[in-house]
């Protein structure tokens, strides 16, 4: 447990490093997440007043699409210095490996939602402080579950051909679950009457979910990447 | 074409041909009428969808980890099938949907997940075609992730309240509405395991012919 | 192969045929009147028709496909083992 612990903190150590430097996927992620929640704004708010329940939709959306823009970005900087080779060759618990690209772009989407959230708020009048606790379990299981399958899915199509467009294809079907949980949630937690019972539920379908995909990404992490 | 095969297509055609006067036979339901009738491929096509999503995660988890290329040729007829299946079913509910619930779909758990499964497979055929070499191990992950999918499908129904009839319809159907039901389900499985032979045998014999090449590349 | 092909569609269409040929089933047929809301008036069978036209189809026109995928397989195989042979 001790080793796959220490490979995993050296993992998430060294894309930090390398983040630090330049910022580079921090920033450009955080840009486009905002432009996002903008864009459906102006698509979605009617006279200035937003449509009733879009908040937690757009909230989500913006997420996903910059959540998968992030897992991109990260393993083409891997795949262009052919680090990530490197990283299977080094005798490390494979698992581990897995582990430490998630732990990273964790730490990535929690400062993006960081941004988000009290944008959504401020934009579309959402009670993000109503049940604070329950919102960020509902945000942290929900990107937790979107990531776990997102990384492995990343990781697999480094070295395969039309990556760019085939990540969103496989992935958006894969996470629907995870998205429609996050959404009717974060709805529950939002709408004129916050409904916190509901929201639990759909926070317990989500702890289900990522417990289901993050074993079996552990699970299959080694056979899918070794050749 | 084994012999076996050849029974399954054999029963299967002669199933398919009979199927209409047994569909015909049955009775109308007393509240749906005729349309109710569209169910008795509609369910076959879903049940048939679902096992080849559970075949091909099946298979594509056993390539995983013994790298037989049997088990890889097995998971793409799967899923190939699955995408079949999975088109009957999602054409044919519709169709009856309009005339039951009065709307061509509904966004509930059921359907929603239905969809998204056949999705998955098609992004799984997708993948196959365009992902390029080493596209057989991605897609097998991505078929083991997508048969998790299925419990999910069907416990949904069972979970929330939905316009889709429960699962426990089924046992509690009279008989004259049963024997077409079982009839059919009998067939469209037949069916499935001659296609799936088929296609798997297509399977194979394309890494034959790869191979081939690949030895006449090198004399 | 080619034999077998010709059979399964021969098959195949024998029930369509027969299923247009047949009377439809008339209302009174086992359905307590009272319960059919006016809206049953309206042809419930062409979405019958429709569906089920739609499953004939597309389950021929995939064993179709396959049958000349497998046959263009052997084909090649055949001539593949002839020149390596």
């Amino acid at each position: 447990m001790n080793a796959f612990l220490r490979v995993a903190v050296l993992v998430v150590r060294k894309d930090l490093t390398v983040e630090v430097r330049s910022f580079e996927v921090l920033s450009t992620t955080l840009f486009f997440a905002v432009t996002v929640v903008l864009i459906f704004a102006f698509g979605f708010v009617k006279e200035g007043v937003p449509l009733d329940g879009v908040a937690a939709a757009i909230l989500w959306i913006a997420l996903a699409f910059s959540g998968t823009l992030a897992l991109g970005r990260t393993f083409e900087r891997e795949r262009q210095a052919d680090t990530l080779r490197a990283l299977m060759l080094a005798p490390a618990d494979r698992p581990a490996l897995y582990a430490g690209k998630l732990a990273g772009i964790l730490l990535l989407m929690a400062l993006v939602e960081a941004v988000l959230v009290p944008m959504v708020g401020l934009m579309f009048q959402a009670p993000i402080f109503e049940a604070p606790l329950l919102l960020a379990g509902l945000l942290a299981a929900g990107t937790l579950g979107f990531a776990a399958v997102g990384t492995l899915f990343a990781a697999m199509l480094v070295r395969a051909r039309s990556r760019d467009v085939l990540l969103p294809v496989l992935l958006y079907p894969m996470t629907v679950p995870v998205m429609i949980a996050g959404v009717r949630g974060t709805a529950a937690l939002f709408q004129s009457e916050p409904d916190p019972g509901l929201a639990q539920f759909w926070l317990a379908l989500l702890v289900f979910f990522d417990a289901v995909f993050v074993t079996l990404a552990l699970w299959t992490f080694e056979p899918l990447m070794t050749d | 074409m084994t012999t076996a095969v050849k029974i399954q297509l054999a029963l299967a055609t002669l199933m398919f041909a009979v199927a209409p006067w047994i569909v015909n036979a049955a009775p109308h339901e007393a509240t749906m009428g005729l349309v109710y009738k569209i169910y008795f491929f509609h369910m076959p096509s879903a049940w048939m969808f679902m096992l080849a999503a559970i075949v091909s995660g099946v298979a594509s988890a056993r390539y995983l980890f013994t790298k037989n290329p049997k088990s890889d040729a097995t998971a793409v007829a799967a899923a190939e099938l699955a995408v079949l299946f999975g088109l009957l079913a999602l054409v044919t509910g519709p169709l009856w949907a309009r005339k039951a619930w009065g709307v061509w779909w509904v966004w509930d758990a059921r359907l929603t997940s239905s969809l998204m499964l056949f999705l998955i497979f098609v992004a799984y055929l997708l993948l196959r075609q365009f992902g390029g070499p080493g596209s057989e191990k991605l897609s097998a992950g991505l078929a083991l992730f997508g048969m998790a999918n299925v419990p999910f499908i069907y416990v949904s129904v069972n979970v929330w309240r939905t316009l889709h009839p429960k699962t426990s319809v089924v046992p509690t159907l009279p008989v004259e509405m049963g024997i077409p039901l079982w009839f059919c389900v009998t067939a469209f499985l037949l069916l499935f395991l001659a296609l799936l032979s088929l296609r798997s045998s297509l399977e194979r014999q394309r890494g034959r012919i790869d191979a081939l090449y690949l030895a006449e590349d090198e004399a | 192969m080619r034999h077998l092909r010709l059979l399964l569609t021969l098959a195949l269409l024998v029930g369509p045929v027969h299923a247009g040929a047949q009377p439809q089933p008339s209302p009174d047929e086992f359905v307590p009147i009272s319960e059919i809301p006016p809206e049953e008036r309206i042809p419930a069978i062409n979405l019958v028709a429709a569906a089920y036209a739609f499953v004939w189809v597309a389950v021929l026109g995939y064993v179709w496909t396959l049958g000349s995928r497998l046959k263009k397989a052997e084909d090649e195989i055949a001539r593949l083992e002839r020149k390596a042979g």
